[in-house]
């Protein structure tokens, strides 16, 4: 090849890399591994149904549907010495379904809260039912990583330190003004979360993107039926109405039974008062987001 | 009195160990402020006059405003060699009451700068070219009903009255009372609402304050920062999902490049884009009205965490989340420096860009010669 060859294929290279694009050392991981990961079963209404639409993982969309997911696992794994939380969207596409919803296909990685570990990834779905219901969003997840949850011998001391103590444990304000817990709080802390996620699961849709702020208080009740029982207050924050939400709940709780919510209220703000908030008002209705 | 006994009183007085020995160790020791700890107002005014006193020349404060309870809402202006016209960055923080974190950066990052420009050739060459005015608490009177008691903690708003006859209720979002597309998304007409925007654009005292304050000086700000928490992201604008900034890609870059300061310090993910798209369409945000009257830099904030303590970041995290903050921080701050005063903007990113298109030309020369032998 002679000097003008040489010229034109440098010149050729320097046009191809710069349409390639900036680099991007953080670019998305390489295609899931799909070894320990059951195949998802596509319902047989929707095979064949219309491609999905891409979005863009760091948006707000995709963003909201992955924390739907997260309360879902929540609802299934968190303990009080566990709790699972979103560490980023890969990939995400929703579905259009008309009357019956939105979906929303999603690749997610999660961690453990407590001790900051990976938990890998998870294939997620969320349905967003459509207008007419008001139903909770539905979500199915395949993930790798779940199994590696096991604090069943701190639960069970727990389970026994709570179950034969003279007197109910009770607390409040967890975390205070300033972020801080008492470790014997801790576990009470994480089980009100897990507790919260029931709720923050039934209550979202694609117009809010619920954490819970607080635990207010909580006091243990009898046992019954060999699980723990207690009356939780938690506050949480919708993150796009920014408002803050109180709910009223009863939690049961055994490391063999794990968490469930026989019982959620939501107590309604009073606004003609800035004091601890008084019993239902008359026109209390449901709180709808913001737009 | 025998020597031993005075020897030990004088040891338990400077020990601290009695509220005389506390107040001898004031004046023995200079005071020393705690960065990794909350303050009340009444604290962080004091630190700002303190900071004044121990750096003459280089800080003074001002009040430019009032709040609605009459209490002073009042700046930093940090520099070298401030003169009239200097181009300036402005940083506030505080703006929702309940995100305790920001005001705790504001103070942090006028220490670092204060701290290291003696010693930082970058940061004494910014200050030089640069003032740096830094509101560390702009909702004063908000941020002071959150510290009331447990039940006032979780304030956002200002405390500004009813503003109808209809709607009984305290407090308007500061950051939606600003004239950028005001009232349109992101908002709530019920006075009850914590997105309250007010009965009109700039109707709050603090907004006010810093619209006029702004306002006056728009051709010399080169950048305006705005930190709230939570949710750890960096967001451009707009909050108005209809426009788009014609510096989108360049700010785009900025951002990203700020991110990955940010996790260079603890691998801490932030989330960057237009606020719009990465976290919900918001019109009267101060960081819109910013960049709707020229100034070419506006970005917010959002810091530690992502929901685990929310609004509510335990005082451990103070110092790792400034630390990463303020890096993220200056990556933009020497950005917009570089690119006004030496007129580069050049970013990691694009180096490294650079790089990879020499070493394919390197590597395809070296294949193709070896395919001709």
């Amino acid at each position: 090849m002679g000097r003008p060859g040489w010229t034109l294929w440098v010149v050729v290279v320097l046009i191809g890399d710069s349409l390639a694009g900036p680099y991007r050392p953080d670019a998305e991981p390489g295609p899931l591994e799909t070894n320990n990961i059951e195949e998802l079963e596509v319902p047989p209404e929707l095979d064949g149904a219309m491609s999905d639409a891409e979005l863009v993982p760091h948006h707000y969309p995709a963003q909201r549907a992955a924390k739907v997911a997260v309360h879902y696992l929540n609802t299934r794994h968190a303990s009080p010495y566990s709790c699972i939380e979103l560490n980023r969207v890969h990939k995400a596409s929703l579905e259009d379904l008309g009357q019956a919803g939105k979906k929303y296909r999603l690749q997610i990685s999660l961690k453990e809260c407590v001790s900051n570990t990976d938990l890998g990834q998870c294939l997620a779905e969320v349905l967003f039912p459509g207008e007419q219901e008001q139903r909770a969003p539905q979500v199915q997840c395949s993930c790798e990583g779940l199994k590696k949850l096991n604090n069943r011998a701190e639960e069970d001391a727990l389970f026994q330190r709570l179950n034969t103590s003279n007197s109910p444990l009770s607390g409040s304000n967890i975390p205070d003004s300033y972020g801080n817990i008492a470790p014997e709080m801790k576990p009470m802390w994480h089980l009100g979360a897990a507790a919260a996620s029931f709720v923050m699961l039934k209550e979202s849709n694609e117009s809010t993107l619920y954490n819970m702020a607080q635990v207010a208080n909580f006091t243990q009740l009898e046992t019954e039926n060999d699980q723990l029982r207690f009356k939780y207050h938690i506050l949480l924050h919708d993150m796009i109405s920014q408002e803050i939400l109180h709910w009223k709940l009863l939690v049961a709780w055994s490391p063999a039974g794990g968490v469930s919510v026989p019982q959620a209220d939501w107590e309604p703000k009073c606004h003609h008062c800035e004091l601890p908030l008084a019993k239902s008002t008359p026109e209390a209705t449901k709180p709808s987001s913001a737009s | 009195m025998e020597s031993p006994v005075v020897a030990v009183l004088i040891l338990v007085l400077l020990s601290g160990q009695s509220v005389t020995g506390r107040v001898l160790k004031q004046i023995v020791e200079p005071r020393k402020y705690d960065y990794t700890k909350y303050h009340p107002l009444s604290e962080i005014t004091a630190w700002m006059k303190q900071i004044e006193t121990e750096n003459p020349g280089v800080v003074s404060t001002t009040i430019y405003g009032k709040s609605y309870e009459n209490r002073d809402i009042a700046f930093l202006k940090i520099g070298l060699n401030s003169a009239e016209n200097k181009k300036a960055i402005w940083m506030d923080c505080g703006i929702h009451a309940r995100e305790w974190i920001s005001p705790a950066f504001c103070q942090y990052f006028v220490k670092e700068i204060l701290h290291t420009y003696k010693t930082d050739a970058k940061v004494e060459e910014m200050l030089k070219n640069l003032d740096f005015y830094v509101t560390p608490v702009l909702n004063v009177d908000g941020y002071t009903y959150t510290w009331k008691d447990n039940t006032t903690r979780l304030w956002r708003k200002n405390r500004s009255p009813p503003s109808t006859a209809t709607c009984n209720c305290t407090g308007i979002d500061l950051n939606r009372n600003y004239d950028a597309v005001w009232g349109t998304f992101g908002v709530s007409t019920n006075c009850c609402s914590i997105l309250y925007p007010g009965p009109k654009a700039n109707s709050e005292h603090e907004t006010r304050a810093v619209v006029d304050f702004v306002g006056a000086r728009s051709k010399d700000i080169l950048c305006f920062l705005t930190i709230h928490s939570y949710g750890q992201m960096i967001l451009f604008p707009y909050g108005h999902p209809h426009i788009k900034d014609p510096n989108h890609d360049e700010l785009t870059a900025v951002v990203k490049n700020a991110g990955q300061a940010i996790k260079a310090v603890h691998g801490m993910d932030y989330i960057v884009g237009a606020l719009a798209e990465a976290l919900y369409p918001a019109g009267g945000t101060s960081m819109d009205w910013a960049r709707l009257i020229g100034i070419p830099f506006s970005f917010t904030f959002e810091l530690r965490d992502k929901g685990e303590h929310a609004f509510e970041l335990p005082e451990n995290q103070i110092q790792p989340t400034c630390e990463e903050a303020y890096e993220g921080a200056r990556s933009i701050i020497t950005y917009v420096h570089d690119k006004t005063f030496h007129n580069i903007t050049t970013l990691p990113n694009a180096a490294t860009t650079l790089m990879a298109t020499m070493w394919t030309v390197l590597l395809t020369l070296c294949l193709s010669s070896a395919s001709l032998l």
